[in-house]
């Protein structure tokens, strides 16, 4: 990174990290307001995460993003306060400011153009909910009034009168302040004690009285009573507690909001005199030559030790913050759950460094068993033993390295319910999303790569698979579609279904097209899995006419191909009428492969266990030419085309006997099989996946590499890659086969 | 190399390559190893000799001699691998035996009389060194094959 060595650049891409936290935190919260939750905890949520984005956003001046967050807390607020109901569409136009606020973010982030026409829309629609409500005709001027303020250790607000301790005398407690000068102005007694947390957490006593003072006439006093002696004192531990007294036209309610960022790291305590006066007595302005505060002229002066206990009852704390700009930086720490674990950031490349020297670890510990073994040592010698034991724990490590790289699926699935959002709006349909399973770990890569393929196969199911409100209500549905994306660990891979409760496949059309687009012979015999399959050739799209959403020319083929370029495998079922389920099965890690080392032409290969359905030995008769240069072998009752393994990677010429050579047979995704011929099995073994670096040389047929107990590189074989490339060599095939050819 | 200032010194590996003398900047050159059998890529070009393993990480390997047109060379003990890295992507070439590092300032260095000349246009310049004529290879014109040539 070229901006290493910018502090600024440091903090503002920890900020940008953050909103993407605060993002997911507010996503989450607008998920369980959804499911019909509206306590305050989970719209506190809500609103602290869009409050923090403003308040970082402002330290950064991102004024657009400052604008638009801010307007968005004040709805928020409005909820807050319960003086704005929690509504189907109030949530809708919620989620969609939430996701322009990631998309905010993100233009922040990359540094692009705003976009502001969006912005201005949702900027109204927000509005909306506020109504008349004076508090929006203040917001454009409060809004954008952040600037980056000096930190001053200044202890007492007003500038210059700092507390001094020279003028630590007795002073007396703070008289009760009854009066009020004008009508419509009201008196506020604050007590304000800050918690040692307050300061862990980076906030500044100051700057909220600062704050206060900008609301009218304020004096301070502090109570310096609990400071211990010198020789006892911890700086980091507050002693000071400031008894303040604010003559303001401001709501309570203001006032709270200028603490809300220290609320539960201190103690406070406001008091308005409207609770106890009739407002109107006036009996004596504030003034600080008023008799009835003699000590008011030092009114800034730390208050002499008189014990913490204040001089008139405090009602109970009282906290009903509004929006308002909070100079304050963020601080989502303090509101964490008790429960939250820490959680350590670190670079995916020290992640990545770990991963490799683990990797090399494990071949190293291979070699040194190969070496061992052939050493002849008695299997029950202290080395042999130790082996073992090094065995066990060099695969325990490189396990909980694989985890360190996985995540929930949850940022996936929710950047989903995005698309599913602005996927039904194009298209007129109302659609709910429902999501199982979003916490199933996943290597971050899969996840990363995984995007753009579930995109498009949830706007597909959106755009095809639900039908229109209309077709729904008279097919006898609810007039809401349902998509359901779920995943889960099974047998050691993960499985993402998405699935709807549309129409189903329309199977007659979609072989009418493939008919149409001749992709497949007019008389060609279908199974329906057949048809379904039909889907994932290039070039095929079932929508009558292109709509917004899809036909953008990214198929279905393209979605298997990113599936399979993950070592995955994807499949669909389809009942009429009830709707279609997609299919995806993922590997749970890219970094380590369930292998079957073999050897052809004295090399070693690896192929992935997971595509070899069977292996048999040839003998005399078992195969068969079909014509020159195709051959097939007789397995059981069927015939399957045979393909020499080390022919095809020009290792060697074509062999003349074969008997006696062993062939796997690999199962295809449209369930058909293809067999290879190999010299001989070695092992089935993990291995660890090296990538080839793609730039360099891009081998046909090869997924990647790894590295031997040997120190010796072998190559781990992509082999419907080189079936579909040996066939299509050979000969003509329909168009259906080489496609079906094309699987991981 | 060429861009350089004029009087930069620069320092040269000098590595044998088919009885001729050839060189490339030291900076690029991360190591140099012995012979290790590569595995071989199916399909590739003649010059590829395949992959190796280098302490975890796959390097490919490329015979330079074969890359720049060269006679083959008798299979010898001597022939080493020189880890070079260009462009973020490590690369092994193998030639036959590394012979000396040279400091030597630009002003050495003089540009092959004809562009063209020798294996493409991977020469950069020509220097002399006690009468012997050393080249002075482009190793991103070296590595980075265009796709033409690869075929």
């Amino acid at each position: 990174m070229s901006e290493q060595n910018d502090p600024m650049a440091e903090i503002r891409a920890s900020f940008f990290i953050e909103c993407e936290e605060l993002l997911e935190s507010l996503q989450d919260g607008l998920q369980i307001m959804d499911e019909g939750a509206d306590d305050s905890e989970t719209i506190n949520i809500v609103f602290r995460a869009v409050h923090s984005i403003k308040g970082g956003a402002g330290a950064f001046g991102l004024e657009f993003l400052v604008r638009f967050a801010h307007r968005y807390e004040t709805v928020l607020d409005e909820v807050r306060a319960e003086r704005l109901a929690v509504t189907p569409e109030a949530l809708k136009v919620f989620y969609q400011a939430a996701d322009h606020l990631s998309d905010l973010v993100r233009i922040s982030r990359d540094n692009l153009p705003a976009p502001e026409e969006r912005t201005q829309a949702l900027l109204e629609a927000l509005s909306a909910f506020l109504g008349d409500s004076d508090e929006l005709a203040d917001a454009p001027e409060e809004e954008i009034d952040f600037k980056p303020m000096g930190i001053s250790l200044d202890l007492g607000t007003d500038g210059g009168d700092g507390p001094d301790l020279a003028d630590l005398e007795g002073l007396p407690p703070l008289p009760p302040l009854p009066e009020l000068d004008a009508p419509g102005t009201r008196h506020y007694q604050i007590r304000f004690t800050p918690m040692a947390e307050l300061f862990e957490t980076g906030n500044e006593p100051a700057l909220l009285l600062r704050n206060l003072q900008a609301l009218g006439e304020m004096h301070v006093t502090c109570d310096t009573s609990a400071v211990p002696e010198l020789a006892q004192l911890v700086p980091e531990i507050p002693h000071l507690t400031w008894d303040i007294t604010l003559e303001t036209e401001a709501e309570e309610a203001e006032i709270a909001s200028i603490f809300e960022f220290v609320e539960g790291l201190c103690r406070l305590d406001i008091i308005s005199d409207a609770d106890a006066e009739p407002p109107g007595t006036v009996i004596a302005a504030v003034d600080p030559t008023a008799p009835e505060m003699p000590e008011a002229a030092e009114a800034e002066v730390p208050q002499a030790p008189e014990g913490l206990s204040a001089p008139e009852p405090l009602p109970e704390q009282e906290k009903e913050p509004t929006a308002k700009p909070a100079p304050a930086p963020p601080k989502p720490a303090a509101q964490a759950p008790p429960t939250a674990k820490t959680i350590v950031r670190v670079d995916i490349d020290r992640i990545e460094r770990l991963v490799n020297l683990v990797g090399e670890l494990v071949i190293n510990q291979a070699m040194l068993s190969q070496s061992l073994e052939q050493s002849g040592l008695s299997p029950h010698s202290d080395a042999m033993n130790g082996l073992e034991e090094f065995q066990r724990l060099t695969r325990d490590i490189q396990d909980s390295v694989m985890m360190i790289r996985a995540q929930p699926v949850k940022s996936l699935f929710q950047r989903m319910s995005r698309i599913v959002r602005e996927a039904s709006g194009a298209v007129d349909k109302d659609v709910r999303l429902i999501v199982h399973g979003e916490d199933t770990e996943v290597d971050k890569t899969v996840i990363e790569r995984l995007a753009d393929p579930l995109t498009h196969m949830i706007r597909n199911a959106v755009d095809h698979g639900l039908e229109s409100k209309s077709a729904r209500l008279a097919a006898g549905k609810p007039e809401q579609g349902q998509v359901n994306l779920s995943a889960a660990h099974r047998s050691g891979r993960v499985i993402i279904e998405i699935s709807d409760d549309g129409a189903g496949i329309n199977r007659p059309k979609v072989q009418q097209l493939a008919i149409d687009k001749g992709l497949i012979p007019p008389d060609a015999v279908l199974s329906d899995t057949e048809i379904d399959n039909l889907l994932f050739m290039p070039g095929f799209s079932t929508a009558d006419k292109v709509s917004d959403l899809s036909g953008r020319g990214v198929g279905m083929d393209v979605v298997r191909t990113a599936i399979q370029a993950l070592g995955g495998r994807i499949t669909t079922t389809s009942q009429p009428g009830e709707g279609t389920t997609f299919s995806i099965s993922l590997p749970l890690t890219l970094a380590v492969l369930d292998g079957m080392v073999v050897e052809v032409a004295d090399e070693t290969l690896v192929l992935p266990l997971n595509v070899v359905v069977e292996t048999l030995t040839l003998e005399a008769g078992d195969v068969q030419m079909l014509r020159p240069g195709r051959n097939v072998v007789r397995v059981r009752s069927g015939f399957v085309p045979l393909l020499d393994l080390g022919g095809a990677l020009g290792y060697r010429a074509p062999l003349e006997d074969m008997t006696g050579a062993v062939v796997l047979l690999i199962g295809q995704e449209d369930g058909s099989n293809a067999a290879l011929m190999i010299d001989n099995i070695v092992d089935q073994r993990q291995v660890v996946i090296k990538g080839l670096d793609e730039s360099f040389h891009r081998a046909p047929g090869i997924a990647a590499a790894t590295i031997l107990g040997d120190g010796q590189i072998a190559l781990i074989l992509d082999p419907s890659d080189i079936i579909s490339n040996a066939m299509s060599a050979h000969l003509t095939v329909a168009p259906q086969t080489r496609a079906e050819g094309a699987i991981a | 190399m060429t861009e350089t200032n004029p009087t930069s010194s620069i320092e040269l590996l000098t590595f044998q390559l088919a009885e001729q003398e050839y060189s490339l900047d030291i900076m690029s050159v991360r190591e140099i190893r012995g012979w290790t059998r590569a595995t071989p890529l199916p399909q590739a070009p003649r010059y590829m000799k395949g992959v190796i393993n280098l302490r975890g990480t796959v390097l490919p390997v490329m015979d330079l001699a074969e890359r720049l047109g060269l006679p083959p060379r008798a299979q010898s003990d001597r022939a080493v691998i020189i880890v070079v890295k260009h462009d973020e992507c490590m690369t092994g070439l193998l030639v036959d035996a590394v012979s000396d590092i040279i400091a030597l300032t630009s002003d050495d260095l003089q540009p092959p009389p004809d562009g063209s000349a020798g294996g493409g246009g991977v020469v950069s310049a020509l220097t002399l060194i006690d009468d012997r004529m050393i080249r002075v290879l482009d190793l991103g014109a070296t590595i980075n094959v265009g796709e033409g040539l690869a075929a």
